[in-house]
């Protein structure tokens, strides 16, 4: 789950890492209220979750109420990049010495975790990458070990942080990788992460994500999910516990993992179809989730048939086949259904569906994936 | 000959008195592996259909010696029960447990590199392991696995995608094609086992006449396996990627960026195992129509 700037700088401050005083705004009001507490001048920022909000004209600075009111007016309700905006958050504007950038992330091919660390920070750190790639520290981090705070000062030297900096930035990196672990981070980055000509070194952004699968140890993640931007058909499926991204196409997709999903979104593809989404019932689908995954795409007017696609391992045939008959008398579904049936307990399945009493016109069973596919897509033209 | 597990291995089930523990440690069981006992805290003495349980994994090895472990706990309790079962000396240990916490993926898998060097994890959130014919630890259902000839060509399968994982078997075993040994190595961030694990060991194993290789979109473990496969593999290989239409993730931070310098996309991965010799289709049945024609060419 990807946090928001001003959700990432709360989470931040949990961990006592600095970060400027500021608040978030619905309204053009609240903007200048938060505004007048800050104390000007401010910068006042659209949370989208896009980058290149500042040269959409997405990040303002305002010295006044009335230039925060001009530019709190014209940045909430703005589309940045197909993103509504539909808060800012307005903080206290920092003197900028220098500019640094951290973050911290899993390095899945060392199965360690990484810091990387630049003394040259800012807006184009990928391209710092690209060009000189040795202005970047890359240091990984065994996670039975962790980050010390002398290990994080050698760190700040090794990447060339000036030597008034150094501590500051230890500081903030010992914080920040507290944040990654404690605070179940898939992602935690400063960018960027400034010296104040006063000397302080301080969060002037916020990049957080969050691994969902830890959310069960951090209840004061619920205010995030809650601010999640889903369509309708999102919406529902996250309510019926379903792994579900929308997409444009005319066939509805359902499947039992992720590896087998991606499959058929690709055969649907090479056969000449367009899948309607993406939707992974998971390893243990049981009828209720069958029935809620049918219900989904059910609201997807786009969809003209249905292709499940399940190979069973921990899905067995007869749940999910209960669960299909389950789910038509439940729903009134407006498009055919195509399945393809296979591993545990298949043949059970397979008979359940015969006997069901669905006429064919509303389901048809295929051997194979590719003939499946074939038959979905010739029912969605 | 098989890589990992074969007719000698002795299996516990962590978790054997549980729902998915039981299911398939049961099924395990009747397609004939050896699982001699399960292990759930405070039911030690009780067993399940004959299978003796045991409090500890200790308990249970000192009992029966067993050698591996097939972990099907809940995610709270899943990192607690491989280093559980490492400490009582179990040398090859599978997790098909879902939803672990990254982080303590790491914390588990870097516990055992430093503490346990000769314990190897299979997972989490992986299939399983199964040597047709010869031992099953997972949820493969063992009648879509097609056991290996004693003449050959056998092939070895390593896949990244449960689902995927059956697909391919099912894939030869339409076609009569023997399997060696299939892994399924589950696509969490931190697996114990890699593909070049499974590689090198299919490379070695003189049952295995050819490979197929299952990867997805995201990380960069299909890239560095294929730079694997052009310096050691010599055994013919067939491969699959999905994700080739999968809706892009959305990007956030530059970390990522960074780190992978463009890595991970499908055509990639795709590109990095040809050029390393490997024949890539287009979807998994293609892939297997590919092995078909590679195995007819061993014969």
């Amino acid at each position: 789950m990807d946090l928001f700037e001003y959700q990432g700088k709360q989470y931040f401050a949990r961990f006592d890492i600095p970060v400027s005083a500021g608040g978030i705004a619905h309204t053009v009001d609240e903007a200048v209220a938060v505004a007048e507490k800050a104390g000007y001048p401010v910068v006042v920022k659209a949370q989208v979750q896009v980058g290149g909000r500042g040269k959409a004209g997405g990040i303002k600075l305002a010295n006044n109420a009335d230039e925060v009111r001009t530019h709190a007016g014209n940045i909430i309700g703005m589309d940045i990049k197909g993103h509504l905006v539909k808060r800012v958050w307005v903080e206290h504007a920092s003197d900028i010495a220098e500019e640094y950038y951290a973050s911290f992330t899993l390095d899945r091919a060392a199965k360690k975790h990484l810091l990387m660390l630049s003394a040259e920070g800012g807006v184009e750190i990928e391209e710092v990458a690209a060009k000189n790639p040795a202005a970047i520290l890359l240091q990984h981090i065994d996670p039975t070990v962790g980050l010390d705070a002398a290990a994080a000062k050698a760190a700040a030297v090794k990447a060339r942080i000036p030597e008034k900096a150094q501590q500051g930035v230890a500081d903030i990196l010992v914080k920040l990788y507290r944040c990654f672990t404690e605070g179940d981070c898939d992602l935690a980055e400063i960018n960027p992460l400034i010296l104040k000509p006063t000397g302080e070194v301080h969060a002037l952004d916020a990049k957080v994500s969050l691994d969902g699968n830890a959310d069960y140890r951090h209840p004061e993640w619920a205010e995030y999910a809650a601010t999640v931007e889903l369509d309708a058909r999102e919406q529902l499926a996250r309510e019926k516990g379903l792994q579900y991204i929308g997409l444009d196409g005319t066939v509805g997709i359902i499947a039992n993992g992720a590896g087998l999903a991606m499959s058929t979104l690709d055969v649907v593809n090479q056969v000449g179809g367009t899948a309607a989404n993406f939707l992974d019932i998971g390893g243990g689908a049981n009828a209720d989730l069958m029935a809620g995954a049918l219900e989904v795409i059910n609201s997807d007017q786009k969809v003209k048939s249905i292709f499940i696609n399940i190979f069973g391992g921990i899905t067995r045939g007869e749940e999910v086949a209960n669960g299909i008959v389950e789910a038509m008398k439940r729903v009134e579904l407006r498009a055919p259904i195509v399945i393809r049936l296979d591993g545990t307990n298949a043949e059970q399945g397979r008979e359940i569906l015969a006997n069901a009493g669905i006429p064919e016109s509303k389901l048809t069973s295929k051997p194979t994936m590719l003939e499946a596919a074939q038959a979905a897509v010739a029912l969605a033209k | 000959m098989a890589i990992f597990v074969d007719q000698n291995t002795k299996v516990i089930v962590q978790g054997l008195t549980g729902g998915q523990g039981k299911y398939h440690g049961l099924r395990n069981k009747a397609y004939g592996t050896q699982v001699v006992a399960g292990v759930t805290p405070g039911k030690g003495g009780t067993d399940v259909d004959g299978i003796p349980v045991f409090d500890t994994v200790a308990d249970a090895v000192r009992a029966t010696g067993a050698n591996a472990s097939f972990v099907a706990v809940p995610p709270k309790a899943a990192s607690a029960a491989i280093l559980e079962a490492a400490e009582a000396g179990v040398t090859f240990i599978v997790c098909i447990t879902e939803g672990i916490p990254a982080q303590d993926e790491a914390r588990t898998y870097n516990t055992l590199v430093n503490k346990h060097p000769n314990v190897r994890l299979l997972g989490p959130n992986c299939p399983g392991i199964i040597s047709p014919g010869k031992c099953n630890i997972g949820i493969t259902a063992g009648e879509i696995a097609q056991a290996p000839s004693a003449s050959g060509p056998n092939v070895g399968i390593v896949s990244r995608s449960g689902t995927l994982t059956y697909q391919a078997l099912y894939e030869l075993k339409q076609r009569g094609i023997g399997v060696s040994t299939c892994v399924g190595i589950g696509g969490d961030p931190v697996p114990g086992t890699s593909f070049i694990d499974c590689l090198r060991e299919f490379q070695a194993d003189p049952e295995t006449h050819a490979i197929i290789m299952i990867g997805e979109i995201g990380g960069s473990a299909e890239e560095e396996a294929a730079e694997f496969i052009k310096a050691n593999v010599t055994k013919p290989m067939s491969a699959y990627i999905a994700g080739v239409t999968a809706p892009a993730g959305k990007k956030m931070g530059h970390a990522g960026a960074i780190v992978s310098g463009g890595k991970g996309t499908a055509q990639g991965k795709m590109d990095a195992l040809r050029d390393a010799g490997v024949r890539v289709g287009q979807n998994p049945t293609e892939a297997g129509a590919l092995m078909a024609e590679i195995v007819a060419g061993l014969r």
